[in-house]
């Protein structure tokens, strides 16, 4: 049917009977049996396609499902654990968890009591590559200990690797306990907030920052001393 | 074949003069492990794929055996290991090979690769074996990784977490791409069961049937020929010359040059076994408990040169260098024989080539050796760990120490090193009065800049006052502050000619 392409056949002497051979190749391709051959690739080619569906919906069926899609309100306990002015770690059991998960069904969240009724709730995963950050109350920065990553107490960017703040959680108050929607891991492309994207490739400014963030980024940039 | 006659009358002889008839497998096996090798790649630089190949097959075995008492389970996994490595009889040791197994196997198929290359052994015909070979390096480093989130402890969990990170950021289905991985939303049950089913079915199958293929091309197209500086690869004229090579002076693979290939793999498995017995196990770490933050996650040593990178790309450049550079690399060691398949194989005549391998080399053992102390990231516990030198105490004002304190409590030591102790985030600070002025360290520490943050917010104006008198304080071998040129002729808003001290500064 067809010339051999393999570097040895350069070796052997051409084939004389080259061209009464082909015209036989090209007969055999035309009978019966060959017609059935390639019916029965093609029905299997069918077939395949049949069983590709299940095979690649069942792989690809964790990417089919929204982020969003995966988080609920899990609450972190009273607002009395977390003091006004104060930044405190927060423990809770991931709302999607299966008994396999064991402690990885575990998750962790930095809480940021400012006054009153206004929290912010930080992701434990640095924005850069999802190391936990941790919190240094005196310094007042969250430091990665993978890269050297580091945020404000309000969550921007400070300095490091990172490209943005750390994510956040959206909280609400329900009665006296403090509840955020969680769910899904947060990474730059499954946050947990539903804020606006940010652009990848730009450093996060202090003039793009959220409104109430601002003004913080303003007092913070003018704090030079007479 | 006469042999074979004369064993065929016994007992063993028969059986296999039996199986043979069915088997068919003498002949070709005889054949292939006699075919003829030129007598010079009978070499000791020839031995690493061989080795590769052995180390291959000690890992199917002792990953077989950890399969027997392993739960792929993210709620198991990690009390399996310990179970493994105090219960089960030898388990530490069964663990250990398995590990120090997968690093020899790396770093024997990258000393393979450079090997292959350096000889030029890519070159026409043996183009597809090296693509295949390429191939099996990726496919070696993926047994790699997904082996070390099979060793689900701490840094095999936020491992996990630095993947879906980098995976997150791939522009437009990041997100769908981050759960496919996980195999749902978070770390997990389903995240270790996908790494497992990676690790134990489908990167090993892939792995042997394309070990199958790169063997079936070596035996076909035969061991390279040690090269020589002037014999030019040519596509019209290599099999010819192949062909006279090793039908004049080849040598039957077996024994001539397998027991060179033998010895080495013998002396690896044999280090092998040394490293597991002296250094023990890798792992596991602290619990994969995403709770316990008191963690300083690293990869494993085939990876650290990564985690450097990771750490001193600019962050604008992060994400297009880490998804355009390994299609750059892979893609152009794909198609190196492709481009340069004819030509020159002695490296004497092919110095970029020398030079390439000499510059990513150096590049790699630097990057890994960064890697393997981390100077980019803050040290956690210096702040409250390390007591400030008592040198820098002696003979200083109560401000003046007042600020030292400033400087320990508010973690400056955590980036910053005092007497060679603290982090190496920012500079160390032993001699800084003598390169900042007074103005310049305020502005530093209350705006931030470079790679520090701004403590604008978090120092009280005394604070502040006494940590700059402090540092202030921090001249080496007490020489004169730094001073700002122009502040004498400006100073108090008086008037007057500047005295000539003023102007002309001797150090």
């Amino acid at each position: 049917m067809s010339t051999p392409h393999d570097p040895g056949a350069q070796l052997q002497p051409e084939g004389t009977t080259e061209a009464t051979t082909a015209a036989a190749a090209k007969d055999a391709l035309h009978t019966r049996r060959a017609f059935l051959f390639k019916l029965s690739l093609y029905l299997n080619g069918a077939v395949g396609a049949v069983l590709a569906v299940p095979i690649f919906g069942y792989i690809l069926g964790p990417a089919f499902r929204k982020s969003a899609s995966y988080n609920s309100w899990v609450s972190l306990g009273t607002v009395s654990e977390f003091p006004e002015g104060e930044t405190r770690l927060a423990d809770y059991r991931n709302p999607v968890t299966m008994v396999s998960d064991g402690a990885t069904g575990n998750a962790a969240c930095w809480v940021r009591h400012i006054e009153g009724k206004r929290f912010q709730v930080f992701a434990i995963n640095c924005a850069h590559l999802g190391c936990p950050v941790r919190w240094f109350a005196q310094s007042r920065l969250f430091l990665c200990p993978c890269h050297g990553g580091a945020y404000y107490e309000d969550g921007s960017r400070a300095s490091g690797p990172p490209e943005r703040g750390l994510f956040e959680y959206e909280y609400k108050l329900v009665g006296n306990h403090l509840m955020i929607q969680a769910g899904a891991m947060p990474t730059p492309a499954t946050e947990a907030c539903a804020k606006k994207p940010k652009p990848l490739i730009q450093i996060e400014s202090p003039s793009s920052a959220a409104p109430a963030q601002e003004a913080e980024a303003a007092e913070r940039s003018s704090s030079w001393p007479a | 074949m006469a042999s074979l006659n004369k064993r065929s009358n016994s007992a063993a002889g028969r059986t296999f003069a039996w199986l043979d008839r069915r088997l068919g497998l003498a002949k070709p096996l005889t054949e292939a492990a006699q075919h003829p090798t030129p007598e010079r790649s009978a070499s000791w630089w020839y031995v690493f794929g061989s080795a590769a190949t052995v180390l291959l097959i000690l890992q199917v075995v002792t990953g077989i055996l950890l399969a027997l008492v392993y739960s792929p389970s993210a709620g198991e996994a990690w009390g399996s290991l310990q179970f493994l490595n105090h219960n089960v009889t030898l388990g530490w040791l069964l663990r250990a090979i398995h590990g120090w197994g997968s690093d020899f196997m790396v770093a024997i198929v990258l000393i393979h690769m450079v090997q292959v290359f350096l000889f030029g052994a890519y070159k026409f015909p043996r183009e597809l074996t090296w693509i295949i070979g390429v191939f099996l390096l990726l496919l070696t480093l993926g047994m790699a990784f997904t082996g070390q989130v099979l060793r689900f402890d701490q840094d095999a969990y936020w491992g996990l977490g630095i993947g879906a990170s980098i995976i997150s950021r791939v522009p437009w289905i990041g997100g769908p791409l981050v759960h496919m991985m996980l195999g749902g939303p978070i770390i997990g049950g389903q995240t270790l069961s996908r790494f497992f089913a990676l690790h134990v079915f489908v990167i090993p199958g892939i792995l042997l049937a394309l070990v199958g293929l790169h063997v079936w091309m070596v035996l076909r197209l035969g061991i390279n020929e040690w090269p020589m500086p002037g014999r030019i690869v040519s596509k019209a004229t290599y099999e010819h010359e192949y062909h006279e090579l090793t039908e004049n002076s080849g040598v039957p693979f077996v024994p001539d040059a397998a027991w060179k290939d033998a010895v080495f793999a013998a002396a690896i498995m044999l280090s092998v076994l040394a490293c597991a017995l002296y250094f023990g196990p890798f792992g596991p770490t602290g619990q994969p408990d995403p709770t316990i933050i008191q963690t300083a996650p690293k990869p494993d040593f085939a990876f650290l040169w990564i985690y450097a990178v990771l750490a001193y790309l600019p962050p604008e450049l992060e994400t297009p260098f880490i998804f355009i550079a390994p299609i750059v690399v892979i893609g152009g060691m794909l198609l190196l024989p492709l481009v340069a398949g004819e030509g020159e194989k002695h490296w004497k005549r092919r110095p970029i080539a020398v030079l390439m391998v000499g510059i990513i080399a150096v590049t790699l053992a630097i990057f890994t050796q960064l890697g393997t102390y981390t100077p980019w990231s803050p040290i956690m516990e210096a702040w409250s760990g390390e007591a400030i030198p008592v040198a820098y105490l002696q003979q200083r004002s109560p401000l003046e120490r007042q600020g030292a304190l400033v400087l320990q409590n508010k973690q400056c030591r955590n980036c910053h090193a005092l007497g060679g102790v603290g982090g190496m985030r920012g500079p160390a600070l032993d001699s800084l009065a003598t390169r900042m002025t007074e103005d310049q360290i305020i502005r530093q520490v209350l705006q931030g800049g470079g790679n520090m943050p701004a403590y604008g917010k978090a120092l009280s104006p005394a604070e502040t006052r006494a940590l700059v008198s402090f540092l202030m304080t921090l001249r080496e071998k007490n020489l004169a502050p730094a001073v700002d040129a122009s502040r004498s002729l400006t100073h108090a808003g008086a008037m007057r000619v500047p005295a000539k001290s003023d102007v002309v500064r001797t150090p």
